[in-house]
């Protein structure tokens, strides 16, 4: 049951337009700051397109996703129309007019800033404002979301909520609350300062603010590609879910602990207590349940599916899987990718061994081959499998499905790794500048230029992401049947409340923001003589 | 799992036990690592030793230490004590400029009547305000110390500077001026040195992008340039707020300086200056 199939479509189309933009903006930083090119003179131009890659990447694209897909999931899982189809469209139409609203001034050069802003850096107040636009229009569709799940709740009482939107309810209202980080950033510190009523930031202060929404906002980002795991990949392979329990207590875990964690990206910052740091550390490793959890409950379903299908013996039932099917192999290349960033997330979140890579390429290495490889790939699985079902029309080329899937793994393997390589050797990031002919870079050079090419697969993979989907507005018109997730194994018939609702989640997330955050927070708010003039991006003197 | 296979309806008692082991299990989480990083490891640490337990626990939380008994270190010189905001000289009034018409005329005798100077003094001539407003507070101050300037620099009030540094803002720059042309840019002046923390000149004084305070330098006369590069590695001139400039002066060569000097004394202004 979708009824609103131009709102979905809508948002996935506005999504994946941008995303291509950001990925040929990101394939051009790739290419000129490599050796294989002389060096292009303006630091400025890369910023630029570092600010416009990351705002669309970072906030535009996964929030697009979210949001077209929550819409897709509140109808097809709860089986009723959605409530509030024209707060969808004003949600949408914040998006749309916030992110262009950023990216103007972004590309006339007045908010060079990256998207983690960078303070005391300041920019464009419409940068800005574009920017919370977009985060307006994303809290309308948290409220919608827990407004047809009320409803449906009413009409069912004491039913289990399905799955699918227990867990993209889970994920909005973690977007909801990790947001508040960024925008009490944004509201108290930098856009004051951007308007004029202020001339100093708080820099440290602010720092702690973003790092609320930088971590959680991970999460936020994979939870699309989490449901599908779920609920799209044991239907689509012919299997059965294996645990719907453990489903729901995954993202519960996410719920609760992706918030009190993101001290782990300010290590390096001298305003935050070493004490602080080693618990936000200690919430970080927990953070690996879930997606442990994930792993075990999906490769079983897995495993039901390959027996399923006639696989006998204790690997017979990987040989029986449905390769062919683009599904399966999305999720298989996503985990490979899951696989390895998630262990480079490791060395990341421990203090100690945060040190030898901290700043450097290593971590760009890690949050595209986490984000833009594991969890991306997901969204282009969510997108063929959600497609004919939006537009009526066969999406047949499977083949091509393959050799974009096929092409994105390898494209994002060729640029991450010899990008963790280099990060180990010292290499730092944000830089737009690398001086090659020097002795002591020289050695990087062929790894940076192999990166590069990787850069190029993920381009042509992009571009025919958007062929295939484009090809299937103009396919043969099919009757398609209703759109069904994964049944689980052991389907809920009545489940506590605990299993059934958020409630208590939600007040154990903010309960351990405030444990986590509070006292940081306020002893930065009480400290005085520490604001620092803001830096005008692109001013005059 | 076996809540898989609950089929009854959850009785009430059940609820409490979710609710209750749930806040139970995130407390005690809470409590050890608590316990852990904000005892435990301050205590355990052998090159730091805390006056009490109450000090440690301080110490690991980030609340900010002041040592008591230790003095800061003070420098053997005057620091710069300017602040520069960026709307500190949005439209100085005409009254302002005025006065530092009347003012500039003791600076005439190096600077030259209309701010361009022909004794490879600086040339003012529509230098931003904030750069004037600074170095004579310096001078003024002692941070910056020459045996002409500070003599003039020290009589001056807040308010003589404001409009000195009106007044030269307001100055059009060096008209028919010709320099000889350049062909290639110094790579110090493009690129910078990286691997030396150099950023390139460029991205403060202009060219790529303008920082608060950063003069421009195109046709700023080569002795000058190359005097106050000596003088920022030598430290004798230290009124660079962030040692910004020591720090750079510092690793650069005296090719390296020769050719900066030399680049933009005879370089045209650039259209990201005017």
């Amino acid at each position: 049951m979708l009824n609103n199939r131009q709102l979905i479509l809508g948002h996935f189309w506005l999504a994946f337009a941008l995303f291509t933009v950001a990925l040929v903006l990101g394939a051009w930083q790739m290419w000129v700051r490599s050796p294989l090119l002389p060096w292009v003179s303006d630091p400025e131009l890369y910023y630029r397109a570092v600010t416009a890659h990351g705002t669309v990447m970072a906030y535009v694209l996964p929030t697009l996703v979210a949001m077209g897909f929550g819409y897709a999931i509140s109808q097809a899982a709860l089986q009723q129309s959605l409530i509030g189809v024209r707060w969808a469209w004003l949600g949408l139409i914040l998006v749309a007019v916030g992110s262009v609203m950023a990216v103007i001034p972004v590309a006339l050069g007045r908010a060079s800033v990256l998207y983690t802003f960078y303070p005391p850096l300041v920019g464009s107040a419409f940068y800005y404002i574009g920017v919370v636009l977009a985060v307006v229009g994303s809290w309308i569709w948290v409220a919608l979301l827990s407004v047809n799940l009320y409803a449906w709740k009413r009409e069912h009482p004491g039913a289990p909520v399905p799955f699918a939107m227990f867990a993209i309810v889970a994920g909005a209202y973690l977007w909801a609350w990790t947001s508040v980080g960024a925008a009490l950033e944004l509201l108290f510190q930098i856009i004051p300062a951007a308007v004029g009523l202020t001339s100093t930031i708080d820099a440290g202060l602010s720092r702690v603010y973003f790092s609320w929404t930088l971590h959680a906002i991970v999460y936020f980002w994979l939870i699309p590609t989490y449901i599908a795991f779920y609920t799209i990949f044991p239907r689509a392979i012919g299997g059965k879910l294996y645990s719907d329990t453990m489903g729901r207590i995954a993202f519960i875990l996410f719920l609760v602990v992706a918030m009190p964690i993101g001290i782990h990206h300010t290590f390096a910052d001298p305003q935050i207590g070493a004490g602080f740091k080693f618990i936000h550390s200690a919430f970080t490793a927990l953070v690996s349940l879930p997606t442990l959890l994930t792993v075990f409950t999906i490769c079983a379903s897995a495993e039901i599916a390959g027996r399923l299908h006639g696989g006998r013996g204790p690997f017979g039932w990987i040989a029986a899987l449905p390769w062919g099917n683009p599904i399966m192999l999305a999720t298989a290349l996503s985990f490979v990718m899951l696989g390895f960033g998630g262990a480079g997330g490791l060395i990341n979140m421990s203090y100690q061994l945060n040190t030898s890579i901290h700043n450097t390429q290593w971590i760009t290495g890690h949050f595209h081959l986490i984000f833009g490889g594991a969890i991306v790939i997901m969204y282009f699985a969510i997108a063929y499998d959600l497609w004919p079902h939006l537009t009526g029309r066969a999406l047949p080329r499977e083949g091509l499905m393959r050799l974009q899937l096929w092409l994105w793994t390898v494209g994002m393997i060729i640029t991450t790794f010899p990008w963790h390589y280099v990060g180990i050797l010292g290499m730092p990031r944000r830089m737009a500048y690398y001086d090659y002919s020097n002795p002591l870079l020289a050695a990087q050079a062929p790894w940076v230029d192999i990166s590069t090419v990787g850069a190029l697969i993920i381009l042509i993979s992009g571009l025919l992401f958007i062929f295939i989907l484009v090809e299937g507005h103009r396919g043969s018109a099919i009757d398609v049947s209703k759109y069904q997730f994964s049944t689980a194994v052991h389907p809920p018939v009545a489940l506590p409340g605990a299993l059934n609702g958020l409630g208590l989640w939600v007040a154990l997330m903010i309960g351990l923001t405030v444990t986590n955050y509070g006292f940081p927070i306020v002893e930065l708010l009480a400290r005085t003589g520490v604001a620092v003039p803001a830096v005008y991006v692109g001013s005059q003197p | 799992m076996n809540d898989e296979h609950i089929s009854s309806e959850p009785t009430a008692s059940q609820e409490l036990v979710w609710r209750l082991s749930s806040i139970g299990i995130t407390g005690l989480l809470v409590i050890l690592t608590a316990a852990v990083g904000l005892i435990l490891l301050p205590l355990l640490q052998r090159d730091v030793t805390y006056s009490s337990l109450w000090d440690a626990i301080c110490s690991a939380a980030g609340v900010r230490q002041l040592s008591a008994d230790e003095p800061a270190i003070a420098p053997a010189f005057k620091t710069s004590q300017a602040v520069l905001t960026s709307d500190m000289f949005r439209n100085p009034g005409a009254q302002s400029i005025g006065r530092g018409a009347t003012l500039g005329q003791r600076c005439a005798i190096c600077h030259g009547p209309s701010g361009v100077s022909r004794a490879d003094s600086p040339n003012l001539a529509g230098q931003y305000a904030a750069v004037i407003y600074k170095e004579l507070l310096d001078f003024r101050s002692g941070a910056r110390v020459n045996s002409v300037m500070s003599p003039f620099a020290e009589g001056l009030s807040d308010q003589d500077i404001a409009d000195l540094a009106a007044y030269y803002a307001y100055l059009p720059r060096l008209p028919g001026f010709h320099p000889p042309t350049q062909t290639s840019i110094p790579r110090i002046v493009i690129n910078g040195a990286p691997m030396r923390g150099i950023a390139s000149c460029g991205s403060c004084h202009g060219g790529l992008d303008n920082k608060l305070g950063s003069p421009w330098l195109e046709q700023q006369p080569e002795p000058y340039i190359q005097s106050q590069l000596q003088a920022f590695a030598s430290r004798e001139r230290h009124n660079d707020i962030g040692q910004q400039m020591r720090n750079i002066a510092r690793q650069m060569t005296p090719e390296e300086m020769a050719d900066a000097a030399r680049y933009y004394a005879s370089q045209p202004f650039s259209s990201s200056t005017q």
